[in-house]
């Protein structure tokens, strides 16, 4: 077992205080300690982005950091983008673009659509392609998440 | 006054998005890797680290005594049963290993750190076996045996004969021999394995699994239990995808059974990614050696094939591929003569299971680039060529598939014309000849596959049962898994569409063995046209039952009403009867009359099973694809860009738009990762490369613009006239790279994927070799 960290972060809007293992990523930790499910774990090694949530104003594989080195930053998943309003605009472009079949990527591309578009509000459609490079997903062959996101963008 | 209730559009043909899409864009969804259930235990399997070896003893009281283990399954002390297609398969190996997957014990704990920390201490002795790794070999007399009972290591031969080659040989001007070698490629699904098992007290086992084909699941595992399949019930959670992966049952599976009845808690088992890249099945690798001749004028005479499959160790679906791969090299171009020979062998590599497009994806690898050699060799185009030999509608192939409908010379037509075939081939050619780092190429590949089931079991059924409530929803109980591929919206459009109700009133329950009623699985192609049929059929019944009760009612006859916008209404001028709600009601609550709307349908397509030749009409409908690839080559790197692939695709009918242009896209993705990118490498047994940065599927820059036309000839047979759709854009794609690819530089790869290495070599082989 090793040690045991103390840490303090906002995610999804609220504030957490949790002790985590030193050794323990931040996708077991929002997973199994504070029962945020929507990232998953589809490799764990950083070569997939199904783990992808936002910290501050990165999108990071959320497998391969620290849960330690939450402490003290702003985290938003998955479960925190739906608003009372309903879905996101990227995550109603998903459906209704039929970007989402198994959709054990979707949460990952969902976040990392986002910070994309955070980023570069008006991509080409080859600077979306590029942008979810890092997204491996197995079932749609990609061009209706890249409509998804294209929508969005002119919208 | 009266209702009008205006007829709406049909659904069919419409997007319709996913039932299950907004749940899972939030987040939301459970998937079986995420369940957790009270008291469950944490499981993984040791696994051994030789590739063929005799296990002297294996060792677990160190083991055992970790803090938080809770139970340790052996081969020693688990039931005996055996998995596979053969049965060849023990879970859990008690005297020897025969591929490096192979599993020795299953450890549960309560957490994941103490199971980690026992599966380091259990201690396994071996003596080394020799290994042999190539299927050729390992027919011959002097090879080491793998097992015992299987004389030659032989697992599954298929031979079939029609006509006579050698005759036709002899009869043709031209032929040509060539040798394919096809590699190992892997689903990659996105969510890894993973099984919860738990018994109840009355010792009925609950497993929770990522199975495609629930029913046939339970007759496969029960063997391996000591229990009967009857007393299993079989959930199925959302998976993050199968693709043919979960077709067989396989050893993780009772071994998390053993360890849950040793327990007596639920246990679940999962894979790390590299175990999902090392211990899932594979494709199926076939060596293919192929003869084809033809005549002056382009008749093709005649086929001789024989295969051998690298069966690995065990043997699972793999080496049933055969049965696929034959009816694409015995049918679709007018073969009259052919024979096909193959031979599953056993070796000591990994071993293969089914995957999307089954043996086609291989053998139209290989006929589709030979049509193209031949084309070349008889100074034809590929397309003049390909349509001289395309079987027309009517026709039947040697197997004796019933070719209804035969749109391939309307594909290949099509293909053509949309893309400027034939100016951009020769184009291409003459270009070879003139200075430039950059080469365009352009390619056709054609297949055929089975569209309306295909009856590899005595039954290819699906049940369904159809019930409405008091406020006019419908709840449909259909045996069809769903695994992503989206018959939810299918079944949902044919229901509504028929019932006259919102999708959104159309409730989907399949997920629970003990509540649906049979289905074969997600295979074949076969969900869309069987389940399809099954629950338009039910609807159908369900709706007789509502204007029946509307005629007794209203006085006005049956043959005069329809269902339409929740209401029932005369055909004719859409005014409404009465509302569907309100009759349901009335109906339910009429005292001794009382009906309530409940109804089932078992559907069996029209097909029938092989004869022991292997002749027979497997499938109620079949279905052809023409896909044409443009792309460009650099020639100083190797790198292949893809530019645009237009696909041609007889489909009967589109029932959702959304969702066939999601299985082609989505096929097509896997398609172009077995021609260009994807390789499973093992070398003397081991897997080398079990990890997404050295096994490269494709992401989302290096998809091409797809364009899709659907010929839509409406099956009579079908769902609305749909066919079954998803699994030649798997097959096609590769042979059309490959084509394009020899179009641009003039090189044939017949041993893909067709890597930038393996160009550069091709293209500046001398100088590398100089450099080395
Ligand atoms: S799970 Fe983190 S990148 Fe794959
Ligand atoms: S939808 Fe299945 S992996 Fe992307």
């Amino acid at each position: 077992m090793s040690a045991k960290v103390d840490i303090t972060f906002t995610v999804n809007g609220a504030v957490k205080q949790v002790s985590v293992p030193a050794n323990m990523s931040a996708l077991d930790m929002l997973r199994d300690q504070l029962d945020l499910k929507g990232a998953k774990e589809a490799c764990g090694e950083g070569e997939c982005g199904a783990c992808t949530i936002i910290i501050d104003d990165t999108s990071v594989c959320s497998c391969l950091m620290y849960a330690a080195d939450c402490d003290g930053r702003t985290i938003e998943t998955i479960e925190g983008v739906q608003t009372e309003d309903g879905l996101d605009p990227i995550q109603q472009a998903f459906v209704e673009h039929g970007a989402v079949q198994c959709g054990y990527c979707t949460p990952g591309m969902v976040m990392q659509a986002k910070h994309m578009l955070n980023k570069n509000p008006n991509p080409t459609e080859g600077e979306i392609q590029r942008g979810l490079e890092g997204n491996v997903c197995r079932c749609t062959g990609y061009r209706k998440i890249i409509d998804a996101v294209a929508e969005v963008a002119r919208s | 006054m009266d209702q009008i209730v205006e007829k709406p559009d049909t659904l069919i043909g419409k997007p319709i998005p996913k039932p299950d899409a907004p749940d899972k864009v939030v987040g939301k969804t459970t998937y079986i890797n995420d369940m957790v259930l009270p008291r469950m235990l944490i499981a993984k399997i040791k696994r051994t680290d030789r590739v063929h070896a005799k296990i002297l003893s294996v060792d677990i009281s160190a083991a055992e005594k970790v803090p938080g283990i809770v139970a340790i399954a052996t081969a020693e002390n688990s039931p005996k049963g055996l998995i596979g297609v053969l049965k060849d398969n023990p879970p859990l190996k008690g005297d020897k290993v025969r591929c490096i997957r192979d599993e020795i014990a299953g450890v549960a704990g309560e957490t994941e750190e103490a199971v980690d920390e026992a599966l380091k201490l259990i201690k396994v002795e071996y003596e080394d076996l020799p290994g042999v790794f190539d299927p050729e070999e390992a027919l011959k007399d002097d090879a080491p045996l793998i097992h015992d009972d299987k004389p030659g290591n032989l697992s599954l031969t298929f031979d079939f004969e029609h006509g006579d080659i050698s005759k036709a040989e002899k009869d043709s001007d031209i032929v040509l021999e060539e040798k394919y070698e096809l590699h190992y490629v892997t689903h990659t699904c996105m969510g890894p394995g993973c099984v919860i098992a738990d018994f109840d007290t009355h010792g009925k086992l609950t497993i929770y699994t990522q199975t495609q084909y629930p029913y046939n699941y339970k007759m496969d595992l029960a063997p391996a239990l000591d229990i009967s399949a009857g007393d299993i019930r079989v959930i199925q959670p959302p998976v993050g995808g199968a693709f043919g992966s979960k077709l067989d049952v396989y050893p993780f599976e009772p071994i998390a059974v053993y360890l849950a009845k040793k327990a007596r808690r639920p246990v679940k088992l999962f894979f790390s990614r590299e175990e999902e890249f090392i211990a899932s099945p594979t494709r199926q690798p076939a060596r293919v050696y192929i003869k084809q001749g033809a005549k002056k004028d382009g008749t093709i005479t005649f086929r001789d094939v024989n295969v051998y499959l690298n069966n690995g160790g065990y043997t699972s679906w793999g080496a049933t591929i055969p049965a696929v791969m034959m009816r694409t090299m015995t049918g679709h171009f007018r073969i009259p003569n052919v024979e096909f020979h193959s031979k599953a062998v056993y070796t000591n590599n990994p071993f293969a299971g089914s995957f999307r497009g089954y043996g086609n994806v291989q053998a139209t690898y290989v006929t589709a680039t030979l049509m193209d050699k031949m084309a070349e060799e008889l100074g034809m185009d590929p397309i003049e060529f390909r349509l001289k030999n395309a079987q027309k509608p009517g026709e039947r192939t040697p197997q004796n598939s019933l070719l209804k409908t035969a749109a391939l010379a309307d594909c290949i037509k099509i293909g053509a014309e949309k893309t400027n075939f034939l100016e951009k081939h020769a184009a291409n050619v003459a270009a070879r000849e003139k200075p430039g780092r950059i080469r365009q190429g352009i390619g056709i590949a054609t297949s055929i596959h089975n569209a309306g089931g295909a009856k590899i079991h005595k039954s290819d059924g699906c049940g369904t049962i159809l019930t409405m409530d008091d406020y006019g929803r419908a709840t449909v109980i259909t045996g069809a898994s769903e695994i992503g591929q989206g018959i939810d919206a299918v079944i949902t459009q044919l229901v509504s569409e028929e019932l006259g109700i919102p999708t959104s009133d159309v409730i989907i329950a399949n997920n629970d063995s003990a509540i649906g009623p049979w289905d074969v699985g997600v295979h074949a192609s076969r969900t869309t046209f069987i389940a399809g049929n099954a629950a338009r059929n039910a609807a159908v019944k369900a709706k007789q039952q509502i204007l029946a009760a509307a005629a007794r009612q209203s006085n006005v006859s049956i043959d005069k009403l329809d269902l339409r916008g929740g209401h029932v209404v005369q055909k004719d001028n859409g005014v409404s009867v009465t509302k569907l709600d309100r009759l349901l009601r009335q109906m339910h609550f009429a005292g001794d009359d009382a009906e309530l709307v409940m109804v089932s349908e078992y559907y069996e397509p029209p097909s029938e099973l092989e004869d022991k030749n292997h002749v027979g009409d497997i499938s109620a409908a079949y279905s052809h694809g023409a896909y044409i690839t443009e792309l460009e080559i650099d020639t100083l790197t190797g790198g292949v860009k893809l530019h645009k692939m237009t696909c041609v695709q007889d489909v009967g009918k589109v029932i959702n738009k959304l969702g066939i242009e999601g299985q082609m896209e989505g096929g097509i993705a896997q398609g172009i990762g077995y021609g260009l990118s994807e390789e499973l490498i093992i070398e003397e047994g081991i897997v080398k490369n079990p990890n997404f940065r050295d096994y490269k599927v494709v992401t989302a820059p290096e998809m091409p613009e797809i364009e899709c036309h659907f010929i839509e000839d409406d099956e009579e047979t079908g769902p609305f006239g749909a066919k079954g759709i998803s699994e030649l854009p798997c097959i096609i794609p590769g042979a059309s790279i490959a084509n394009a690819v020899y179009n641009a530089i003039g090189v044939r790869f017949d041993n893909p994927p067709i890597t930038p290495e393996k160009i550069v070599r091709a293209l500046h082989g001398d100088k590398i070799e100089a450099a080395e």
